[in-house]
C-alpha cells in the first residue's frame, strides 16, 4: 500500500476514536443543562462538508458503529450507525463546491445535530430502547443542538479546512505515484 | 462559473460526484437496520464486538479522564482558605446532624422490630467494596444513563453487581470487561430497582426518567396502592435475596419529593429526588461479596482497607 492510500483513512480514523474518548471522558464536565456537544457527530459533519455525502455516510457509518459499541454505551447496536450515515449523507448534500463559509458550517452543524438527534430518537422510541418522555427527549435535543452550534462556530471550519488539504495531499502523491488520481 | 461547471455531469453520468449509489446507500442502512434487530433479538450475539471495543477505548479513556481531571477540578482548588473553613464547619456540623438522624432512621428502626434482624446484620457484615473512578459518561444525545468505570474482572467486578456511593445507590453493573465495566445507572429510563419507603416500609418499583442533570428524578410506582407516601419520606433499596442479584438492600436512593394520585386510574405515583448528583459522579464503590478476589485494595464491611 503506497502512503498516499493510507494517508486519510488513518487521519479520519484517529479523529474519531479522539472524539469518542473525548465525549466521554472530557465533555461531561463541559455541558450546558446537561448536555454538551456531540464531537463524533460533528467529525461526521466535518467528512461530509468536506469530502460529499458518499464519504460522509461511509464515515458516519463506522463512526456510528464505533460509539454504539464503545462503552459505556448500552443501546441497541446500530442506532447511532443509521443516526449518523443519515447525517453524513445530509451533510455531504449541502457541501457547495469551493471551500465552505463559516455560516454554512453553523448551518449544517445546527441542522444536522437535530436531524441526527432526532433520528436517535425515533429508532429508541420504536424500538422501546432506553427512552422516556418525548417532552424530555425534545428538551435534549434543542440543548445538543446550541451546544454543537457553539463548538461549530469554534471548530468545525477548521477541521473541514485540515480534512480537505489531507485530501488535496494524497491526490497529489497519488498523481506522483501511479501518474492519475 | 467554474463551480458550476465542476458540478456539471457528463451525459453518461447519472448522478454527481461525490453521491453515493443507490446500492451504497440500501447495504448502509440494511446493514445498520439488520444490526439492530440482531442485537434487539438475540441478546449476546454483539457482545463480543462490545467487548473487544472496550479493551481498546477503556484504557484510553481513563487515561484522558486521569489528563483531564486536574484541570477540571482546578476551578475547586482556587478557593480562599476562610472558604474552606466555612465549609469545614458547615459540613461538620451537618455530618453530626445527619449521624443522629440515621441512628433513629425510620427504616432502621423498623428493622429493629423485625425478627430477621440478624440475618439483615450478616448480610451487612458481608458486604465489601471495590473502589472506582468513573471514566467515561455517554452523551446526553444518546438517552441513556450509563457510565464507564475503571475497575473490571480483574477487580473482582462482574454483572449484576451494586454500585454506591457516599451518597447512596448509583446503579448496578451490566457488562465487565478485563479492567472496565459499564454500570446503569438508577435514572436510565431502562432501570427499575425494587425501592422500600423507609417509613411505612411499603414496597415499590423505581423507574429512571433518563434525566442526568440536577433534575434527575425517579418514578415511583407502589405495589399497595392504596398508601400514600409522604413528602421527604427517604426510599431504599428492597433488596434481592441473599444480595446476589442486582441492588443489595438498605441503601438509602432518594426522598419523595412529590406525590400524584390519579382518581381515574387508582394509582399513586411518587416522584423521587435521588442523593446521588449523576451529573458530577466521580468515586463510586462496587459492593462484592466479602473475600472477592481482586487486583486493588477492598474496602471491607467494617471499613478497613484489605
Amino acid at each position: 500500500m503506497t502512503r498516499a492510500a493510507g494517508m486519510r483513512p488513518l487521519v479520519l480514523g484517529l479523529l474519531v476514536v479522539a472524539a469518542l474518548v473525548l465525549q466521554t471522558s472530557l465533555v461531561p464536565h463541559l455541558t450546558w443543562r446537561g448536555v454538551g456537544p456531540d464531537l463524533v457527530l460533528l467529525v461526521v459533519v466535518a467528512c461530509g462538508l468536506a469530502y460529499g455525502s458518499r464519504e460522509g455516510m461511509l464515515i458516519g457509518f463506522a463512526a456510528g458503529l464505533l460509539v454504539d459499541l464503545a462503552p459505556p454505551s448500552d443501546h441497541v447496536a446500530g442506532r447511532w450507525a443509521l443516526a449518523l450515515l443519515a447525517v453524513g449523507y445530509v451533510a455531504g448534500r449541502v457541501r457547495p463546491d469551493g471551500s465552505p463559509s463559516w455560516g454554512t458550517t453553523v448551518v449544517a452543524a445546527a441542522a444536522c445535530s437535530f436531524f441526527g438527534a432526532s433520528l436517535f430518537a425515533l429508532s429508541g422510541l420504536i424500538l422501546a430502547d432506553h427512552v422516556g418522555a418525548v417532552p424530555a427527549l425534545l428538551d435534549v435535543v434543542l440543548a445538543g443542538v446550541v451546544a454543537d452550534v457553539v463548538l461549530a462556530a469554534l471548530l468545525l471550519g477548521r477541521i473541514t479546512r485540515g480534512l480537505r488539504r489531507i485530501s488535496h495531499r494524497d491526490r497529489l502523491e497519488a498523481v506522483r505515484v501511479h501518474g492519475y488520481a | 462559473m467554474f463551480e458550476r461547471r465542476a458540478w456539471g455531469r457528463s451525459p453518461g453520468e447519472t448522478q454527481l460526484p461525490g453521491t453515493p449509489s443507490r446500492s451504497l446507500v440500501a447495504a448502509l442502512v440494511l446493514a445498520s437496520v439488520s444490526l439492530m434487530l440482531l442485537d434487539r433479538g438475540a441478546s449476546g450475539l454483539v457482545d463480543p464486538a462490545r467487548d473487544a471495543v472496550a479493551e481498546v477505548v477503556g484504557p484510553a479513556q481513563s487515561s484522558v479522564s486521569a489528563a483531564v481531571r486536574p484541570v477540571v477540578e482546578l476551578p475547586e482548588s482556587f478557593r480562599t482558605r476562610g472558604d474552606l473553613r466555612a465549609e469545614l464547619s458547615a459540613l461538620q456540623e451537618e455530618n453530626a446532624d445527619l449521624r443522629t438522624r440515621v441512628r433513629t432512621d425510620d427504616a432502621d428502626r423498623h428493622r429493629l422490630a423485625e425478627y430477621d434482624r440478624l440475618t439483615t446484620a450478616a448480610a451487612d457484615l458481608g458486604r465489601a467494596m471495590v473502589p472506582a473512578r468513573v471514566i467515561g459518561v455517554g452523551p446526553s444525545q444518546s438517552f441513556s444513563g450509563t457510565v464507564t468505570i475503571d475497575a473490571g474482572t480483574e477487580s473482582g467486578i462482574r454483572p449484576d453487581l451494586t454500585v454506591v456511593n457516599a451518597d447512596g445507590l448509583v446503579g448496578r453493573v451490566i457488562r465487565a470487561g478485563a479492567t472496565t465495566a459499564t454500570v446503569l445507572l438508577v435514572v436510565d429510563p431502562d432501570s427499575t430497582v425494587g425501592g422500600r419507603i423507609g417509613q411505612s416500609m411499603d414496597l415499590g418499583f423505581l423507574r429512571g426518567r433518563g434525566s442526568l442533570g440536577s433534575d434527575a428524578r425517579l418514578d415511583l410506582e407502589l405495589v399497595d396502592q392504596t398508601v400514600v407516601p409522604h413528602r421527604e419520606d427517604t426510599v431504599v433499596t428492597w433488596g434481592s435475596r441473599g444480595g446476589n442479584g442486582p441492588y443489595v438492600s438498605g441503601v438509602p436512593i432518594g426522598r419523595v419529593i412529590e406525590v400524584y394520585a390519579s382518581p381515574r386510574e387508582t394509582t399513586q405515583r411518587a416522584v423521587i429526588e435521588p442523593f446521588v448528583d449523576f451529573a458530577r459522579l466521580d468515586v463510586v464503590g462496587v459492593v462484592v461479596p466479602s473475600g472477592t478476589a481482586s487486583d486493588r485494595s477492598i474496602v471491607e464491611a467494617d471499613g478497613s482497607l484489605r
